[in-house]
């Protein structure tokens, strides 16, 4: 039997380690924050942690920096035991989601500290701190004080910071919350391209589903202290695990039908479902607004799926409408051109894309999953 | 003849927007005035008997004469510069002991027994709720064991420091809330610091201004204390002017020294301000 693999090297010539928890628990009193999480990072992979507050992101996040211990589980790295090791033994860079720059210290003394607790000779500190600060794009910030640069830039010197002491593991804990939509998005390409170029094994926590999906080599979801499912972003997005993530990834619509065979009816269409062990009756179908469609302008003001547009979302290149069918709404996301051709009262007929779906049987929340 | 008048105002609307400016502008006239009034009795309040002290330390021995001998005598009075000595000694210790007690013990409650902080704050302010007889009659038997040995009079500042704890404890710990002691300290955990390194690289340092208020409290609190001093038979700078003044038809040295140990205490403080600024401007 192989041995299982414990680090790669990376681009950067850097070996990328493992990182592996294994049925960790923390228990605040009578509040169970993780519930024996099993996750393991690959050499060099970014896994992103996306779950709603209080479901145990951050604290598995902390136990692995070590800020925190563990009731029970096991945490290696690159194939050693850290779970004793204390944080300042542990050899991980980490960014934290509040600006957490040394205000007495100048940019540049902010990312050599770690160098210097490491008793690098002062020259070679600073030449090594310099290059970090080229890699986020800050030399000439090097002199300046924390409350002398933006939110964004405070963000990348802690990033270089982290990164200067050339640790095992990145752990990221929601650094991007503090700053607005633009800057955001900017530095979350640049911590993705850093961390391709470094070749580093990072942990991101968010709560932000769109950022998860978007730096992630695959996305954990969790909730109440266990991971709900670890996939790659297309397939959390694509193929939810549960009903859960079906509803905290994206945007989903709920509409009651019913299994029969193979397929499941959504208010008079047929819908394959790929668990064909799904038992007959009545479900409720997850369906993303994506796979809802305007159906042909014969069909127009008739049929099951025919309503009032209430309201209208302008996103950019798609817009959302949200369509009164009687009893129910239903929400599509169409080409903003389709879209711009209706308003608030117009009367639309909509069907839904045959892509094979996922239902959450009633009562009980258990679910079968579909292909897409 | 029809008025002019500029499009969207009449002269109506003119008048109605004039009111609340002109309201505004009386208001400010108001606020201004009260301030000044108040600035000008506080002024007074604390500059008076100031003035009447320097008056009283400048006076000659006949009325209506200036003389310099009272400042003079500061240096030369028999037993008055011993006292200084020892209360700007007391005051040194005093503060250093303090701080060097004080701030690790709040850094590491903060950062390490969160669920402790309540416990030690009443710990700390209890001080001011004993009176300073109290504490005499509770360390009368120590200090006279003290004296029994002749151990120096410096021994005063473990109970000084007891005295100013309140105080430097409401100065550090205002210091401490001020910066996100929490998040600084994992950062620098992360980054492979040890805890002493944190305490004093990474948050002391950051306390600055705290710090320096703690010292000067402390040190203006032993500068000014009289009833422990006096009631355990110390002769430190108060009980030296009590001393003086009961003893001394021309008060003009007591009045010398308290205004000498008043400018010291405001140069102390302006010093210290000036440091801190200086720091916080990096």
């Amino acid at each position: 039997m192989s041995s299982p693999v414990t680090s790669t090297t990376g681009a950067a010539g850097r070996t990328a380690v493992e990182v592996r928890m294994e049925g960790l628990t923390r228990r605040y009193g009578a509040v169970t924050a993780l519930d024996g999480l099993d996750l393991t990072l690959r050499p060099g992979e970014l896994i992103a942690l996306l779950g709603p507050s209080g479901c145990g992101k951050t604290t598995t996040l902390r136990l692995l920096a070590g800020l925190e211990d563990a009731d029970s589980g096991q945490i290696t790295v690159g194939g050693r035991d850290i779970t004793r090791l204390p944080a300042s033994k542990r050899d991980m860079g980490m960014v934290f989601q509040a600006y957490s720059l040394f205000p007495h210290m100048t940019v540049l003394q902010n990312v050599a500290f770690g160098l210097r607790l490491r008793r690098v000779a002062k020259g070679d500190r600073d030449r090594r701190a310099m290059e970090i600060l080229e890699l986020v794009g800050l030399t000439e910030q090097a002199a300046r004080y924390a409350h002398q640069i933006s939110g964004g830039q405070q963000q990348r010197v802690a990033l270089a910071r982290a990164l200067a002491i050339e640790p095992q593991v990145l752990l990221l804990d929601e650094p991007l919350s503090a700053l607005d939509a633009k800057v955001r998005a900017q530095l979350r390409d640049q911590i993705r391209r850093i961390q391709l170029e470094v070749g580093i094994t990072t942990l991101f926590v968010t709560h932000d589903q769109e950022e998860a999906l978007a730096i992630a080599d695959r996305v954990g979801v969790m909730r109440a202290g266990q991971l709900e499912q670890l996939a790659p972003p297309t397939e959390v997005y694509s193929r939810p695990a549960t009903p859960f993530v079906a509803e905290f990834v994206g945007l989903t619509n709920r509409l009651p039908g019913t299994v029969s065979g193979s397929t499941v009816t959504v208010r008079g269409q047929d819908l394959p479902l790929v668990d064909l062990g799904t038992p007959a009756g009545p479900v409720t179908a997850l369906i993303r607004p994506e796979a809802v469609t305007l159906a042909s302008e014969a069909a127009a003001g008739s049929g099951p799926l025919a309503g009032t547009v209430i309201a209208i979302t302008f996103l950019g290149a798609t817009s959302r409408i949200t369509v009164n069918l009687g009893e129910t709404t239903i929400m599509a996301q169409l080409p903003t051109s389709d879209a711009t051709e209706l308003s608030a009262g117009s009367h639309v007929a909509l069907s839904i894309r045959p892509d094979p779906v996922l239902v959450s049987v009633a009562e009980n929340n258990s679910v079968a999953a579909s292909e897409a | 003849m029809a008025a002019v008048t500029s499009l969207g105002e009449t002269p109506l609307a003119g008048a109605a927007a004039r009111r609340p400016q002109g309201m505004q502008r009386r208001r400010r006239r108001r606020l201004n005035a009260f301030r000044y009034v108040v600035f000008t009795l506080f002024g007074l309040f604390v500059a008076a008997p100031l003035l009447a002290m320097l008056r009283f330390s400048l006076e000659g021995t006949k009325l209506g004469t200036w003389s310099l001998t009272a400042w003079k005598q500061i240096v030369s009075y028999p037993g008055l510069a011993g006292a200084v000595a020892l209360t700007l000694e007391l005051a040194v210790i005093t503060s250093i002991v303090m701080v060097v007690l004080l701030l690790p013990t709040m850094i590491w409650i903060k950062l390490r027994v969160q669920w402790m902080s309540r416990a030690f704050e009443f710990l700390c302010l209890l001080p001011l709720t004993i009176p300073a007889i109290a504490l005499v009659v509770g360390l009368a038997p120590v200090y006279n064991r003290i004296q029994h040995y002749s151990l120096s009079a410096l021994q005063l500042f473990w109970v000084y420091v007891v005295l100013a704890l309140p105080y430097a404890y409401r100065a550090l710990s205002s210091g401490l809330d001020a910066i996100d002691a929490t998040t600084l300290a994992e950062a620098a955990r992360s980054l492979g610091a040890s805890w002493f390194t944190v305490m004093f690289r990474v948050i002391a340092p950051n306390m600055w201004q705290a710090i320096l208020n703690a010292l000067l409290l402390t040190g203006a609190l032993v500068l000014g204390e009289f009833t422990i001093a006096y009631l355990l038979l110390y002769n430190t700078l108060q009980p030296a002017l009590y001393s003086i003044s009961r003893n001394t038809p021309n008060a003009g040295v007591v009045f010398s020294t308290s205004m000498a140990s008043l400018l010291f205490a405001f140069a102390l403080l302006t010093i210290l301000s000036y440091a801190g600024r200086q720091r916080r401007r990096g």
